[in-house]
């Protein structure tokens, strides 16, 4: 395989976050050092009552951070495979899938590896320079109708799916940056 | 609560940084922020640690010293506390032909800008001198900055960009 025959994009159907049907709650982000976020999170049932609820959850913390592109469960102290993502707008994005939230998720196909510069609401005060692929291709389930999803993207949108995934095996940027001198003080705060 | 700034140059060899690290943890002095490299092959740390008196870590470091191919100096200093960022970050890099003065012309138009330097690297391989700085500049100084960089460029015979630090990704 050559890394350009990525097979179709199945999309996220007709699958929304109202589709989820419940309300979101905002929850507290958990910052390092805290074990939850080095630790592999677990598998979880798409389909299960919590699993629906978290997923409503970590939107809605998203959406009252600015600036915040994705969030994984470990983020918020549950140790579970489930995340959020959203980079509608981001000047950086080229393929967008909106907003979403996938369960037990993993990189399938990734090429094109590109540095960039990747911050953390669970680091806030860090940002480091770190190696990701530009192209990707993930799978995992939609919480809800637990329905298998492959979602082909690329560039900023590849960058965050692949943050959150390294969150979910306990990982964090600081975990992949560059090079001894590849960590900096935060500039910018969004 | 003592704040110690501590620089360690000279040849370089395995086991520096945790000969050093370890007459730290063990005098007690919390090692916060760090960096080391090494300059044309010269080692060269400089670190802020907090804790015991100077003159203490100061002895403890001499044996580390005593063979001649180390030094290291330790001083208090006070606590700065968190700086507020004096503008926008920019990134100042530069490249020619190796001559007197380019680091010491090149800072100046910065800091006559508003700027701040931040963090600072130059390297010298073989013809080639090469600056790369980073720096906060006021907000709205770049567009005139640049060509006051410019014209200082051009009379050292040297290359100049300067463009906006890559925002933060996510």
């Amino acid at each position: 395989m050559t890394g350009e025959e990525r097979g179709p994009d199945v999309g996220l159907g007709d699958w929304t976050p109202e589709s989820l049907d419940v309300p979101g709650e905002v929850r507290a982000v958990v910052s390092a050092p805290h074990p939850v976020l080095s630790r592999a999170a677990d598998e979880v049932d798409p389909t299960a009552k919590e699993t629906v609820q978290l997923a409503a959850d970590l939107i809605a913390t998203m959406r009252v951070s600015p600036g915040c592109v994705g969030l994984a469960a470990p983020q918020v102290g549950v140790g579970a495979r489930v995340f959020a993502v959203d980079v509608t707008g981001h000047p950086k994005a080229v393929t967008v899938h909106g907003t979403f939230v996938l369960c037990n998720a993993r990189v399938v196909e990734a090429t094109r590896w590109k540095p960039g510069r990747e911050g953390c609401m669970s680091v806030p005060d860090l940002t480091g320079d770190v190696k990701r692929a530009s192209r990707l291709v993930v799978e995992g389930d939609l919480p809800g109708s637990g329905e298998p999803v492959r979602l082909v993207t690329d560039g900023f949108e590849a960058r965050a799916l692949q943050h959150e995934i390294d969150h979910c095996a306990g990982l964090l940027f600081l975990d992949r940056v560059a090079g001894a001198h590849a960590v900096y003080q935060r500039k910018v705060y969004l | 609560m003592n704040e110690l700034a501590i620089t360690v140059i000279g040849r370089d060899r395995p086991g520096i940084v945790a000969d050093v690290a370890e007459v730290l943890a063990r005098l007690g002095a919390n090692l916060t922020d760090s960096t080391m490299t090494r300059l044309r092959g010269h080692f060269a740390m400089t670190l802020i640690c907090t804790g015991p008196a100077a003159a203490e870590v100061e002895a403890a470091l001499a044996p580390l010293a005593a063979e001649g191919q180390l030094l290291a100096t330790v001083r208090a200093v006070t606590p700065d506390g968190d700086v507020p960022p004096a503008g926008e970050p920019y990134v100042m890099a530069v490249h020619g032909s190796d001559r007197m003065g380019i680091v010491a012309a090149m800072t100046r138009v910065l800091v006559d800008a508003g700027g701040n330097v931040t963090d600072l690297s130059t390297r010298l391989t073989g013809a080639l001198y090469v600056v790369l700085a980073e720096v906060e500049l006021p907000a709205g100084v770049a567009d005139t900055l640049i060509d006051r960089l410019h014209r200082t460029a051009a009379e050292l015979g040297v290359e100049v960009t300067l463009r906006p630090a890559d925002p933060d990704l996510l």
